[in-house]
């Protein structure tokens, strides 16, 4: 495997009160009182900060330094400025940043965008704001406490005069930027909270949203990679004579990452690798099967892990009337998103430019630098829209590959990763096995729990410095710091890794750790005779959060009425540990052929204050997809050290014909915003997985689901 | 190489390309009308969808030889304003996470209402469960589909 420098998008989590900004450079740049060097000194424009400009026609572009793969982060990061700065919605537009340190972290993930710019961005609103609430009163002669902002512009109150801001840049831009601005009382909020419309959606329906894929430089060639098939596995011969002859083929270059054929098209190029005629070394993972891994992580399950949490005395465990025991494994799986990995870079004359599909603008420009030798300034990176995102695309293999053929053939060149190679090149969500052990008093009250996870672990992969005492703190989220009440409980975490590159997949590993505790949470009530929902109630705080997500879900999905024949209910929640929403979802399914289907999910959600509702319901309706897909369908084996699925026919996504009605409930909150990007799919798999129970008292502990 | 003539979006173009060649590279590479896109170049995800004939095909299993004399719509040609019911719909549905798989969706939504103006739930999901979408946009599609129906019923 080849190591890039990549960014751990959570290393400084429980570290940087800033959370997630830190996560690049360490560091948090306040951009408030940071004025727009290039754009401030434009005439004509008032651009106070990095975050935004306004032109004399009264035009607004709001700078979106996060990275858009659907999420709608370009629609709610200007939001979070504009409610602050009294904008009228119709005048916003918005820009994507270059890579640049003046932004703070770029990296787009751990559902942090939302949370980490909220403050930023309402600063840099409301000292424009204020800028230009001073403008207007010196231009009028007034006392500036005479004037407000509203919808767009100036009114100085007492005469009802008005000046739109586009008449007021001027003015403005002379003026110095003020620090410790007011912020609204959200109460007072009319665009947070508020249905917009998306700023992207024009351009996804009419084919002019530029994707990385669609990048077109003057001079370009086309390029794909023939890479190893077998992890750790490298080049040994090539012969090129056939592939260098096809039509089109103008060069083919050995990179570190294996064979690249460039051409004049796409499809010529995708022809040239065929006549490539490679002896790969298979390097030391030739043998290396998934029943190997498998078996690996049995053996590991002896051994005593890492403890990650303690609680009370689990000690007990063994001392009370009755245990419950269960073992639960998850598969890797693929990100697939739907626009394959791709990356087009012109290196020529010590200058690297880049346009790129990544969630990591400022890691990219770094692992670019570093591989080819060139001091961050004299690496541009341009983001384009991403074809989904998913955490694949905070890697930054592909931008670096594409930069090594770049300045190979000292030509701009497009790199193109076809359906196989984006499937068998992977860094997959990881494996996972799980020991659970818990027991329980004669009156069925829970006495102590134990859950001890074997898997792999990204960071013990690529940053092993990040995993102290064996323990990876990213490998257990969403099986520590629960709501739950557990008396005597340990969590221990038992790192088991592979030659298999394993990375960020949506929600990580809540993605398993959340299905593993729901669905034994589920066990434990079942053995104790008592309904599943109204176990969790028992084991929360009377005023929770968490409580009340679970009594709306309940109450919005009748938990307990009857249901038509055929149908049954599961329950499950997530804690907002780690992505700073409450989530509950009910999954309604039958089954049929021993195929679960998946009819209705009802969802309630608490994300504090909601940004743009629409948004919100669509990253649930997104992670309940996501989701299923995992619980149903997904599985990437491993045989003789290479990836087994290949494209869509053996990797299946969920359609159309298999989607649930989904129903969003969300807690109106004025508290502070939580993610909402992953925390919907972790609670859904175990749902589904509940509602298998009650439908035919079989507890699927393996996912995904078979049931013949 | 072969030189070909092509008529796209009531426009004709003429190519240059190896005999072959899947129209969706020609459409993207020589053409720029990257609308178009690359999901997993067999056929089973459906991003690459234009209509050929009033029928939704999956330009890349469709050679460019195929569609010589054919008339192409891709999603740059669906309409001059965007102003389609399947856009229209799709704007005020809010449709598109990703977006990717977009120009897919509505032109087999646009060839499916085309030929059977009010479809219904089965009716959508055999026209569309051959187009992917992994943001999971389809409870909006199938919801957009009925109103672009409603749309189109209702301009008449």
């Amino acid at each position: 495997m080849k190591k890039t420098p990549s960014i751990d998008r959570r290393q400084f989590l429980k570290v940087v009160s800033v959370a997630g900004a830190g996560l690049a450079i360490g560091f948090y740049v306040s951009p408030k009182n940071f004025r727009d060097e290039v754009a401030g000194a434009t005439p004509g424009i008032f651009a106070p900060n990095v975050w935004l400009r306004i032109d004399k026609s009264g035009s607004i572009t709001v700078t979106v330094s996060k990275s858009e793969m659907g999420q709608g982060i370009s629609t709610g990061l200007p939001m979070i400025l504009a409610e602050e700065l009294e904008a009228d919605w119709t005048k916003i537009r918005f820009e994507r940043a270059d890579a640049d340190t003046k932004y703070g972290s770029m990296g787009t993930g751990g559902s942090r965008s939302t949370r980490s710019l909220w403050n930023p961005l309402r600063e840099a609103g409301a000292a424009a704001r204020e800028m230009l609430i001073s403008a207007a009163a010196q231009t009028w002669n007034v006392g500036r406490e005479t004037c407000r902002a509203e919808v767009g512009g100036i009114v100085h109150v007492p005469s009802g005069r008005k000046l739109a801001f586009g008449e007021l840049v001027e003015a403005a831009s002379k003026l110095a930027v003020p620090e410790n601005v007011p912020l609204k009382d959200p109460r007072d909020f009319h665009i947070l909270g508020k249905r917009m419309h998306r700023l992207d959606t024009p351009e996804k329906i009419d084919g002019s949203a530029m994707f990385g894929i669609d990048v077109r430089v003057p001079g370009m060639l086309h390029a794909v990679v023939a890479r190893p098939p077998i992890f750790g596995g490298s080049v040994k011969s090539v012969n090129a004579t056939e592939a260098k002859a096809m039509p089109g083929v103008r060069h083919v270059v050995e990179i570190s990452q294996g064979i690249a054929v460039v051409a004049d098209s796409t499809w010529n190029a995708i022809q040239g690798r065929k006549a490539l005629e490679i002896i790969w070394d298979e390097g030391p993972n030739a043998n290396l099967s998934s029943a190997k891994i498998r078996s690996m992580l049995q053996e590991f399950s002896t051994r005593d892990g890492a403890v990650a949490e303690e609680r009370g005395d689990v000690s007990l465990l063994g001392k009370a009337a009755k245990m419950i025991e269960a073992v639960y494994e998850l598969p890797y799986l693929a990100h697939a998103t739907m626009e394959p990995m791709n990356c087009t870079a012109d290196v020529r004359n010590n200058r690297c430019e880049i346009w790129a599909p990544t969630q990591s603008a400022d890691g990219a420009r770094g692992a670019v630098a570093e591989a080819i030798g060139l001091s961050q300034d004299n690496v541009i990176v341009h983001v384009t829209y991403l074809g989904g995102g998913f955490g694949r695309r905070f890697e930054s293999d592909f931008v670096v590959e594409a930069a090594n053929i770049s300045k190979a053939i000292n030509a701009p060149v497009k790199v193109l990763w076809t359906r196989d190679d984006d499937m068998q090149h992977d860094w997959y969500r990881t494996t996972s096995l799980h020991h659970l052990i818990a027991s329980a008093n004669e009156k069925g009250e829970l006495v102590a729990f134990k859950h001890k996870i074997i898997a792999p672990s990204i960071n013990g992969q690529r940053w092993p410095q990040r995993v102290r005492g064996g323990l990876d703190h990213s490998a257990v989220e969403g099986a520590v710091e629960l709501e739950y009440e557990l008396p005597n409980s340990r969590i221990e975490y038992v790192m088991a890794n592979t030659a298999i590159p394993v990375g960020w997949w949506r929600s990580v590993s809540a993605s398993q750790n959340v299905f593993v505790v729901e669905s034994f949470i589920d066990e434990l009530a079942s053995a104790a005779a008592i309904d599943p929902l109204e176990y969790r109630r028992q084991l929360l705080k009377k005023d929770s959060r968490m409580k009340n997500v679970l009594e709306i879900v309940a109450e919005k999905s009748a938990w307990g009425a009857p249901l038509p024949k055929g149908r049954y209910r599961g329950i499950a929640c997530a804690p907002p540990a780690f992505f700073g929403s409450y989530i509950a979802h009910v999954a309604e399914i039958s089954i049929e052929d021993n195929n679960v289907r998946v009819h209705r999910v009802v969802s309630a959600v608490d994300c504090g204050i909601c940004v743009n509702p629409d948004s919100v319901e669509a990253q649930i309706e997104s992670s309940i997809a996501f989701g299923i897909t995992a619980a149903l369908k997904g599985v990437i084996t491993i045989e003789k050290g290479r990836v087994m699925q290949r494209n869509f026919d053996d990797y299946m996504l969920l359609t159309i014909d298999e989607m649930p009605k989904v129903e969003v409930h969300i807690v109106p909150s004025n508290l502070p915003v939580g993610g909402m990007g992953e925390p919907g799919l972790p609670p859904i798999a175990p749902a589904i997985a509940n509602a298998v129970f009650a439908a035919t008292g079989k507890r699927i502990r393996k996912l995904p689901i078979r049931l013949a | 190489m072969a030189s070909m003539t092509l008529t796209i979006n009531g426009k004709i173009h003429s190519v240059n390309v190896q005999q072959g060649t899947p129209l969706l590279w020609v459409l993207r590479d020589s053409l720029g009308l990257t609308g178009t896109k690359f999901g997993c170049g067999e056929g089973y995800c459906g991003c690459c969808t234009v209509i050929i004939d009033g029928d939704a095909v999956k330009s890349c299993g469709a050679s460019v030889e195929s569609a010589v004399g054919k008339k192409i719509t891709t999603i740059e040609g669906l309409s001059r304003d965007r102003d389609h019911p399947v856009q229209r719909a799709w704007i005020e549905e809010e449709v598109p996470q990703c977006g990717y798989c977009q120009s897919g969706q509505i032109l087999t939504a646009a060839a499916l209402i085309a030929r059977n103006p009010h479809p219904s739930d089965s009716d959508i999901d055999a026209a569309m469960d051959g187009v992917l979408c992994r943001c999971g946009t389809y409870h909006r599609i199938r919801r957009a589909i009925h109103h672009a129906a409603d749309l189109k019923a209702g301009a008449k």
